[in-house]
């Protein structure tokens, strides 16, 4: 695996806690399976044979908000759809990333009427934008990956 | 932004449901807007008599997106951006529909080669799309396998629109007046390719399906609706040839050359949840039956009309043609207008009668764009589909009707 070479003859590595508790984190980050509009067939791709999501501790999709940690709004959110979006950010147990893929989540994409929030960050907090409409899987894996970056940086202290 | 959560009263309740709900005899119960199982943001409401369901009552609208008012205020080459994004599993048959309907509004011809690069990637779009279907029917009955085939099959199918449009999902690929470019030289043995690979993975998951005796036990007699009912509710497409009417608008009324190839029409008599899986997995061996037939039949010449006031010049000619630059200026600036007149156009989606409803003023613009998506209409008969059944034969009957809810809701 290449880690042994870290033991040397105590068995023994030095690291922060912040390291190991994010380092955690990154690799088993559950996304919740909530699919909106078209994005959500490119999740699905991503998450199915050619794509497979799975090599970043991502192979459970939750459907229940309770279970998971990242939210990835797969699409145009409609104003009849906030509140129940919002709900559902709420109903997860911190600590949560918000994932907003598409253009139709981060600023409303083409649609710019009467029906579409402008943006899903007016609703809940939003940690990466992945553009695209639909963005290709890669595009979606390269904002989690990114996301993985951020919670690197981040301080445990921040959900405590 | 303030949020409103729509709160329903018991006197809202009160002809939806049946008295004994009232009474607390029954129980309600939600299920979605997010649910694994609804295949998007449906929300049903569900009175329960134990585990039996009692009413159905479909709720939906989370996915209104106003893209019939939106396409109102486009021109109606701008305006075929919108229609991708209606039925995101049929993008290329979307965009058929309203060509077709533009085309029909101000009478322009279309190319032989372009029409049948059109049937070619509609009928590949629908086996994209029955592959979506057929994946997460399987999953909602607990059969994981198969939703992991089907993707790698229809990875296959999204490279070849990637090949010609550029695109995987939201192509825009056909304009009105032929094809935005001619197909690369890559897509033909791509194509080849797949019609030879593909019979042997529908036996694949026929193999894993037809047989399976689980898959047997949550499918058969489950979610029975006769010929009359299916006609009687407006049910079209697969759901409507399960319940053994054979009725298919590329038949009925053929468009963009259907008449030409030589295809049969599946039907399975039963009405239940899997003469209509039965019906989608022989329509995608139709489906391949047409695709090579296009294909061996492919003839040469342009893929777009060289009708000027409609169709923009070629890039090339833009440097040495006076005329081009002001067709071109013409068409991107303003539009090209459409006489006061409506048509309606349907062509076969694979959910059913996908049909456009196009009014013009003598603008450049649409006066009205309706769209009559058979995922609403099919909708309808859910409620007299699951009504009897246990809730865990109401995941089963939502995938047969396969809807989409970006096509319900539009």
């Amino acid at each position: 695996m290449g880690i042994e070479s870290k033991l040397g003859n105590m068995g023994v590595i030095t690291t922060t806690l912040e390291n190991v508790v994010n380092w955690g984190r990154t690799r088993a980050m559950w996304p919740m399976l909530f699919g909106l509009a078209c994005c959500a067939i490119e999740m699905m791709s991503a998450q199915a044979s050619n794509y497979d999501m799975s090599r970043f501790g991502m192979e459970l999709m939750r459907p229940s908000p309770r279970q998971s940690d990242l939210m990835i709004v797969a699409g145009r959110v409609s104003r009849k759809m906030a509140p129940v979006l919002r709900r559902l950010y709420d109903q997860m147990p911190d600590p949560k990333w918000v994932v907003s893929m598409g253009d139709c989540a981060s600023c409303g994409g083409v649609f710019n009427n009467y029906a579409i929030v402008q943006g899903v960050d007016e609703v809940v907090p939003v940690d990466v934008y992945v553009a695209g409409c639909p963005p290709r899987p890669e595009a979606l894996i390269h904002g989690i990956m990114t996301l993985h970056e951020k919670v690197k940086g981040e301080s445990i202290k921040e959900w405590a | 932004m303030t949020l409103h959560q729509v709160e329903i009263t018991s006197d809202e309740l009160r002809n939806l449901v049946s008295p004994r709900a009232l009474e607390g005899e029954t129980v309600l119960l939600n299920m979605g807007p997010q649910h694994p199982s609804t295949h998007g943001v449906l929300r049903l409401l569900l009175e329960l008599d134990g585990e039996t369901v009692v009413r159905c009552i479909p709720d939906i609208g989370f996915l209104h997106t106003g893209i019939e008012k939106n396409m109102e205020a486009k021109t109606y080459e701008k305006a075929e951006v919108m229609t991708d994004r209606l039925d995101y599993l049929n993008t290329m048959g979307n965009t058929l529909a309203y060509c077709l309907a533009v085309e029909k509004l101000v009478d322009l011809d279309v190319p032989p080669r372009a029409q049948a690069i059109r049937v070619i990637h509609t009928e590949l779009q629908r086996i994209a799309s029955h592959l979506v279907w057929l994946g997460t029917h399987a999953l909602d009955l607990a059969a994981m396998s198969v939703f992991l085939y089907c993707f790698r099959e229809r990875e296959q199918i999204l490279d070849m629109h990637e090949m010609s449009s550029g695109q995987r999902m939201m192509t825009t690929f056909f304009r009105p007046g032929g094809l935005w470019r001619d197909v690369t030289s890559e897509f033909e043995p791509a194509v080849r390719k797949f019609i030879k690979s593909f019979p042997a993975r529908i036996d694949q998951y026929e193999d894993l399906l037809s047989e399976n005796p689980i898959f047997i036990d949550r499918t058969k007699d489950i979610g029975v609706m006769s010929g009359d009912e299916a006609i009687a509710m407006g049910v079209t497409g697969p759901s409507l040839r399960g319940s053994g009417v054979k009725y298919d608008l590329r038949k009925e009324e053929p468009y963009s050359g259907y008449e030409q190839y030589d295809f049969d029409v599946p039907v399975a008599e039963e009405g239940d949840v899997y003469a209509r899986y039965f019906v989608r997995m022989k329509e995608m061996r139709e489906s391949l039956k047409i695709v090579e037939q296009a294909l061996d039949s492919l003839p040469g010449g342009p893929v777009r009309s060289d009708n000027r006031k409609f169709v923009p010049p070629p890039r090339a000619e833009l440097g040495t043609s006076m005329e081009a630059v002001i067709h071109h200026f013409k068409l991107w600036t303003e539009g090209f207008p459409a006489p006061k007149a409506s048509v309606y156009v349907p062509v076969e989606s694979p959910r059913g009668e996908l049909g456009v409803y196009l009014e013009g003023d003598g603008g450049p613009k649409p006066y009205r764009c309706y769209w009559r998506t058979p995922s609403f209409v099919n909708l309808q008969a859910l409620p007299m589909l699951s009504e009897g059944h246990y809730v865990a034969d109401l995941v089963a009957i939502i995938g047969s009707i396969d809807i989409v809810l970006g096509d319900t809701d539009r």
